[in-house]
């Protein structure tokens, strides 16, 4: 007697599990019953678990029967033809789809030829056992496997064509290639994928070597004259939003060129790139502190007397500008309404972002880094054959990392490209070292992927041999001009009158705990007290009572309300975070004093 | 010659002179050799002192932070080879310096006397007596008997013998380690019975549990014993501690046998012994992470632990809690507990240490913050003029 359960509920029992295991199979493979169910035996617990809740994760397998892959050359022939499909295969029960707890049950053959007559299922392709951004990396077999899982992750992150219709879109942070390519070195899963309608990177000439000192550590050297030539060229998107919001009393946002008498009107000058209806115009240049989209609001709060007194005066100026550092066209411009049916004006910014110092690119090995320098085309290393690389790779990235994908990569790529054809590189399906070798030294080249280069600056030919080839490169989305960020004097915040935080706002720069201990560590006293002098102020303590004192800047001096106009009062200079302790302490009903001394 | 030392007494500390004499006379130096050493012994020592209003804590603290972080935390194993494992790293350098209690692995080097290290079989022998043996671990069964109001013991004849054991002996001990209760041999080993009046089932099961830890030989508290050679010498490593009673046993070099339990060393040995305990303990998890940090930075904070004659640790309730400055207290840990305590009590900050003058923002006492210039200028004018 077994148990069944059905979606973990105690349906019943059967005396047979074998043959109840298998008519719900066979029913299912038939479509007698659904295909999404899945059925498991629990040998341990002698309990049958029947599912069909949704959430389960699933995958296809080819059904094996009486030894023999229920899979013909057939099939294949039609699928080639495309008069069967993938749902057809499914509803003819040759291949179905198992949850984790069937999956015990099965025994799978990997492939065809290994399949007996115990086997239940047939794996559909090794490569199964990755993922999209996986599959896509080649030669991943001759990678180590964090590596591997780097590369992929890097892919993610990946400049390209993220979407055919990106012109109708606006997503925050994004960024269109200018000359995407297909990969050289490719894999299966590109051509699965549809890679070549949203490709993400460039076939870049590469040369592993140090120039200079400037491609330390995992930074890269580029060719400028390559970078001209558009290479790792992106167009950055940013959109800015504005709403005709609704209040309470019938009062609403505006959008439109506020009046000069509005309260908070910037300068004239900020809104002369929009046109009467307050919006900016499409390609218009905007620079730093430039309106978008002229708004104006109600007050905030409505006092009494406002109510009766509305005209452009009491409301405000709310517009949407352009940061500090920003700048940028104006691609596009839409008109619509958000869900609650307010008027909703959209723009677009578009910036032309050629790679600079401190951009970040990847191949799909794990090897990331960020450019050291550019050069200019003549100071770059050449050839033999007088090719210049367009980037310059660290021999020094390789040993520890042991990304041999990397280097076959660079070699495989560059057969591709001398003999204008696409390698596929699949993981477990790949070409050989030897073959490449081989082909390479057909081609006319060393097989070992080497050339001699020539120092550019003086002409002499350098002692080592240069590995050179073609290997498909990555712009990522973190570029410098996102991220920049310095402040002498800027916003502070409110309560603690210390620097705000962040880019965004112009905040500044963390002195941390440990910062400080370095300065004191170093005996920089007054050093550590002009760091931290941000938010100091000049209090007035009585020194009879050692409380706060009033400070009466119309007769310019300071009294202490508690021991009257006697009492001694000295200026103390200490940090506003104090003040604020000092404070918050008294509000406790502690009497916190402050005594003073004279310094000399 | 002694006349030459005497003019070094106020440039040199007495140990280094010491040293110096006794190192001058091994090599038979010339008065004036011995001049030119003590010259370069004060210039090297005073190139090892520390100048005034140098921040050595932070610089301490500094000193073992970096180092740290790039601590592993990998223990290695030699597969079949015998060992005692030993909390090493950092989790064992953060047991030092807060002073803990009882270490996460209590451990002793004994070393024996020269006549008791002749061959291997008397140095297994001195280790065998050592460990603690209970009767649980020769015995097979304890069965509680509720007819007979007894608990008989059945003992394994097999494991007796491997370790040496004869059941009157055994008897003999038992009759002195097991209190309240009386012994009688029985066929299979012996038959206890409580010695209290009213004999009920819990006082039988805490009488079996009793029986079961009774100790039979060795000294409590060690678990395990390794006899092994290190540096030319037989040691015995011991895991768990009891330095007092090891020290006690006449086989026992009791000039080299140490435990690396500070509050043992400290009750034992005394106070200057835990000092050097803890250094020499920091000093062996420094060099097996091979890491690099100055001795003095070792021996700063082991003085710092042992300066009061008790161990204290670098923690809230040992050093960092005894810190005079309330707001210096309150920034390390538990700022709530300390502001209402100098509530309570009418705390006063005179502002005097680092931490509190970073928080008012005024100038630290220390480095170009320390010195403060006292220059008399009516004097310096009286001397111009009188130039």
């Amino acid at each position: 007697m077994v148990d069944v359960f059905l979606n973990e509920k105690f349906v019943g029992t059967v005396t047979d599990q074998n043959e109840f295991l298998n008519i719900i199979k066979s029913q299912r493979r038939d479509g007698t019953i659904t295909e999404k169910l899945n059925i498991g035996y629990n040998g341990d617990l002698d309990e049958i678990h029947v599912e069909t809740t949704k959430g389960r994760c699933r995958r296809p397998l080819i059904i094996v029967k009486n030894g023999k892959s229920t899979l013909t050359e057939d099939h294949i022939q039609k699928i080639k033809d495309k008069s069967l499909s993938w749902t057809d295969l499914v509803k003819e029960g040759i291949v179905e789809y198992l949850d984790a707890r069937e999956e015990e049950n099965a025994l799978v053959a990997l492939d065809e030829n290994q399949v007996t007559k115990d086997h239940s299922h047939l794996e559909i392709s090794p490569i199964t056992i990755l993922g999209i951004c996986t599959a896509l990396v080649p030669f991943s077999n001759f990678g180590s496997s964090s590596r591997l899982i780097r590369g992929s992750k890097l892919q993610k992150q990946g400049l390209g064509v993220y979407a055919q219709n990106y012109l109708l879109r606006l997503d925050t942070d994004a960024s269109i290639l200018h000359y995407p390519q297909r990969p050289i070195t490719k894999t299966f899963m590109h051509d699965v994928f549809n890679y070549d309608q949203h490709a993400m990177g460039q076939n870049f000439t590469i040369a592993v070597m140090s120039y200079q000192g400037y491609n330390m550590q995992d930074a890269v050297i580029l060719n400028k004259g390559s970078v001209e030539r558009g290479l790792g060229r992106t167009t950055y998107f940013k959109p800015f939003s504005a709403t005709e919001m609704r209040y309470s009393g019938g009062l609403m946002d505006e959008v439109g060129i506020p009046d000069k008498e509005m309260k908070g009107y910037r300068s004239e000058r900020d809104y002369r790139n929009l046109e009467d209806d307050g919006i900016v115009f499409t390609e218009a240049k905007l620079k730093a502190d430039d309106v978008l989209i002229g708004k104006t609001s109600p007050p905030r709060f409505l006092g009494g007397l406002d109510e009766f007194n509305m005209d452009a005066n009491t409301r405000r100026e709310s517009s949407i500008a352009l940061g500090e550092g920003m700048h940028g066209t104006v691609d596009a411009t839409f008109l619509t309404e958000n869900e609650e049916g307010n008027r909703l004006v959209q723009t677009r910014l578009r910036q032309q972002r050629i790679p600079e110092i401190g951009d970040k690119f990847a191949s799909r090995h794990g090897q990331k880094g960020v450019i050291g320098l550019l050069v200019p085309h003549t100071d770059m290393p050449f050839s033999s054959r007088g090719i210049t690389p367009d980037i310059i790779f660290s021999p020094h990235s390789i040993p520890s990392r042991m990304t041999v994908s990397h280097l076959l990569e660079v070699i495989s790529g560059k057969v591709g490209a001398l003999a204008g054809e696409y390698i596929d590189a699949t993981t477990f399906d790949t070409p050989t070292e030897k073959g490449l070798r081989k082909q390479l030294m057909n081609l006319g080249f060393s097989e070992d992927g080497k050339e001699t280069f020539y120092n550019p600056m003086t002409g002499e030919k350098i002692d080592a041999k240069i590995y050179t080839g073609n290997i498909f490169y990555l712009k990522l989305k973190h570029m410098v001009a996102n991220k920049m960020h310095a402040r002498a004097a800027g916003r502070i915040q409110l309560l603690t009158r210390q620097p705000v935080e962040g880019r965004a706002m112009g905040g500044g720069l963390r002195v941390g705990e440990m910062e400080k201990d370095c300065l004191v560590a170093h005996g920089a006293s007054l050093l550590l007290k002009e760091r931290f002098d941000s938010d100091k102020t000049i209090l007035h303590i009585c020194e009879t009572c050692g409380m706060f004192a009033t400070y009466d800047s119309y007769k310019n001096q300071a009294i202490c309300t508690r021991c009257g106009g006697d009492a001694k009062v000295s200026p103390v200079e200490m940090s506003y975070a104090f003040k604020l302790l000092l404070d918050e302490v008294r509000s406790l009903g502690i009497d916190s004093k402050i005594e003073l001394k004279e310094k000399f | 010659m002694s006349d030459i030392y005497v003019k070094f007494e106020d440039k040199l500390p007495g140990r280094v002179l010491e040293e110096m004499k006794v190192e001058a006379k091994a090599n038979k130096l010339t008065d004036a050799e011995i001049t030119k050493a003590l010259n370069e012994a004060v210039k090297e020592y005073g190139e090892s002192l520390i100048s005034p209003g140098e921040s050595i804590g932070i610089i301490t603290a500094e000193s073992f932070g970096e180092a740290g972080t790039q601590m592993t935390l990998d223990v290695f194993h030699m597969a079949g080879v015998a060992e005692i494992q030993v909390t090493r790293g950092l989790p064992r350098l953060i047991e030092l310096f807060d002073a803990r209690k009882i270490p996460s692995t209590p451990s002793m080097e004994v070393y024996l006397k020269p006549e008791h290290t002749k061959t291997e079989k008397t140095i297994r022998k001195i280790a065998s007596y050592l460990k603690e043996m209970k009767l649980n671990e020769i015995s097979k069964e304890f069965t509680l008997n509720i007819m007979s109001e007894s608990i008989e013991v059945e003992l394994d004849e097999k494991k007796m013998r491997d370790f040496g054991f004869k059941k009157d002996e055994i008897y003999e001990t038992l009759k002195k380690n097991l209190k309240n209760a009386t012994i009688k041999d029985s066929k299979k080993g012996f038959t206890l019975k409580p010695d209290t009046e009213e004999i009920n089932l819990s006082i039988l099961y805490k009488l079996k549990e009793n029986a079961k830890d009774a100790l039979l030989r060795g000294i409590p508290k060690i678990k395990q014993v390794l006899p092994t050679k290190k540096d030319g010498k037989y040691v015995i490593l011991c895991a768990g501690s009891n330095l007092k009673k090891v020290l006690k046993m006449d086989q026992v070099e009791e000039k080299l046998t140490i435990s690396n339990n500070l509050f043992e060393i400290a009750t034992t040995l005394g106070i200057e012994a835990a000092r050097q305990a803890i250094i020499n303990e920091s000093v062996a998890v420094i060099e097996n992470q091979g890491l690099d940090i100055d001795i003095r930075h070792v021996m700063f904070l082991a003085d710092l632990m042992t300066q009061t004659g008790v161990v204290r640790g670098i923690t809230r309730g040992g050093i960092s809690g005894e810190k005079e400055s309330v707001l210096a207290r309150a920034s390390f840990e538990t700022p709530l507990n300390h502001l209402i305590i100098a509530s309570l009590t009418g705390g006063k900050d005179n502002l005097k240490s680092v931490i509190e003058n970073v928080m008012v923002n005024q100038p630290i006492p220390l480095g170009t913050g320390l010195p403060e210039l006292v220059s008399s200028i009516g004097d310096k004018k009286e001397k111009e003029t009188e130039k």
